[in-house]
């Protein structure tokens, strides 16, 4: 393992630390040293977006902070939900009277530290909803979306109910349309090579050389099946072919395409990735309205690749089109 | 009738911190086989900073709050909250009792248990640390009910739970990060069931250890 690090255990802090001075013209720190905010949270008379998760996601999930995304964000250990107290601490640092909007990802930490963070923040008076992401179609079958996990697909949802908050909707609205746009999304992420916890110092998982891990989850969790290395075009064919029945999307949709590396692939790739993607659903007269590709959502150091894509209506649409000032989200 | 003191049960709090810790490495690789590999990082982790608190004025319930609250506030991830909440039962059960007696811990396993499966969702059969800590409680709660000494029932209690571990190894992970894993998982004990499984049985041997009779 050759990494940039001090103490593996002083690894989030140290990150956390770097991450404030750099970005200090959108974010600020808070009392809570695992809970960043935007610089201008809570913002009076906004409904607050809160998220939070595990650390080794970068840019995810303190990179979408900012004007018209998330107002505050909890952070935990390497692949390890926050704490409970962190998620009640971001959901105060984000309130501003109107209720905050919890939007996550489907893990087991991190339902039950919202969980017993909305509790507190109920005792105080906070209205506190949420919504779960699930897009990922490879972590069980569609009849089984509960128990899907959330990837990629959460960045979309963010800028969504984010969007719709800086508009002035009220909770309700923006977990309705936060909602919907999970609903209307699909991921599946290729691994090509395991990452490495440092404070573990050895992957916790193997890809044979020769191989690829089809749907591969954010942590590693194994996917659907282990194939032979293909070509990027083949790999833009097998993801599609497992997304697009999905939801299913068909001729006529337009969608919003985000194509992301998990950490330690070339950018260029992704291009070429996308480039294919592009054509196919070309062919199949899917409209791209929006294409993102870049390091959106990252495993440490993982090889691989994740491909997100969202159905819109009128309404997503012009969320998605909404202006945003993230850290790793400027659209103007 | 049996008892540990609770002014003089740090200690017990303290074998479990001791024994966590000398399993560190255990339990990550436990973990890393169908989880992420931190369940042996993460519980150190909290286990050795309650161990920094504990001071000698401590007793049972009082160390056990402290673990209690490292878990719950400083360590997160499924296990933080889980164990936190877990002990935390111990903690209000006993705080204002000097003498813990058998029904006391009963009380205390069985009020753990039961926020462990409200929180995480988890039953018997799901592959986790409730494999473990159902069947010790019934074991303990059984050999009370046969008039067995304290003793007595934290040595059925220890053995049902060494079975309850030993079970989740051929179980299908139904919940948690493993549960993604369908049939991989299967041949692999639970890194929670064996966590829990450590605590219990370091907890038994210690109070057996300091065990007092009136």
């Amino acid at each position: 393992m050759q990494r940039i690090i001090n103490n593996p255990d002083n690894l989030v802090d140290e990150m956390v630390a770097g991450f404030s001075l750099a970005h200090s013209d959108l974010i600020a720190p808070t009392a809570n040293p695992r809970v960043l905010k935007y610089k201008a949270a809570p913002v009076p008379g906004k409904v607050g977006v809160v998220t939070g998760g595990g650390s080794g996601h970068k840019p995810a999930f303190i990179g979408y902070l900012g004007r018209n995304m998330l107002d505050a964000v909890a952070v935990g250990e390497i692949f390890s939900s926050p704490t409970a107290k962190s998620f009640y601490d971001a959901i105060k640092a984000a309130d501003a009277g109107r209720g905050v909007a919890v939007l996550y990802g489907n893990y087991s930490g991190d339902n039950m530290n919202v969980k017993m963070a909305r509790g507190e923040a109920d005792d105080d008076g906070i209205v506190v909803k949420t919504v779960v992401a699930n897009d990922d179609v490879a972590s069980a079958p569609v009849t089984e979306r509960h128990k899907r996990r959330g990837v990629a697909g959460e960045v979309l949802m963010w800028k969504v109910g984010g969007a719709k908050a800086a508009l002035g909707g009220s909770l309700d609205e923006v977990i309705a349309v936060a909602q919907k746009a999970i609903d209307q999304t699909r991921s599946v992420g290729i691994g090509l090579t395991p990452c490495t916890i440092p404070a573990v110092g050895k992957p916790n998982f193997t890809i044979a050389p020769g191989t690829m891990e089809v749907g591969i989850g954010h942590h590693g969790e194994p996917g659907i099946r282990v194939e032979a290395l293909k070509s990027a075009d083949e790999m833009a064919k097998l993801c599609l072919d497992l997304i697009l029945p999905d939801l299913p999307f068909a001729g006529g949709d337009e969608v919003v395409v985000l194509v992301s590396g998990l950490g330690a692939t070339p950018v260029s790739e992704l291009y070429v990735f996308y480039r294919k993607v592009a054509e196919i659903l070309g062919a199949k007269n899917i409209r791209v309205v929006r294409p993102y590709v870049g390091n959106y959502f990252t495993s440490l150091e993982m090889t691989g690749v994740t491909l997100t894509l969202m159905k819109l209506d009128a309404e997503l649409k012009a969320l998605i089109e909404l202006p945003a000032d993230a850290v790793a989200f400027k659209q103007f | 009738m049996q008892y540990f003191s609770n002014a003089g049960g740090a200690v017990v709090v303290r074998r479990m911190i001791e024994t966590i810790r000398a399993h560190k490495d255990y339990l990550g690789e436990i973990d890393g086989r169908i989880g992420d590999g931190d369940h042996g990082i993460n519980m150190s982790k909290g286990f050795t900073l309650a161990g920094e608190r504990i001071g000698p004025a401590d007793g049972f319930s009082s160390s056990i709050r402290i673990l209690s609250q490292v878990l719950l506030l400083e360590i997160g991830g499924s296990m933080g909250p889980l164990y936190g909440s877990f002990f935390k039962a111990f903690f209000k059960l006993s705080k204002d009792t000097e003498k813990i007696t058998a029904p006391l811990f009963l009380a205390m396993l069985e009020s753990g248990t039961a926020v462990v499966k409200e929180l995480g969702g988890a039953e018997v059969g799901d592959k986790t640390l409730v494999d473990t800590l159902t069947p010790a409680i019934a074991a303990f709660k059984e050999a009370l009910a046969n008039d067995r000494s304290f003793q007595d029932a934290l040595v059925a209690c220890v053995k049902a739970a060494a079975a309850g571990k030993d079970s989740t190894k051929e179980m299908l992970a139904k919940i948690g990060r493993s549960a993604r894993l369908g049939e991989r998982s299967r041949g692999v004990l639970d890194a929670g069931a064996v966590s829990s499984f450590l605590i219990l049985d370091a907890m038994a041997q210690q109070i057996s250890e300091i065990m007092q009779s009136d």
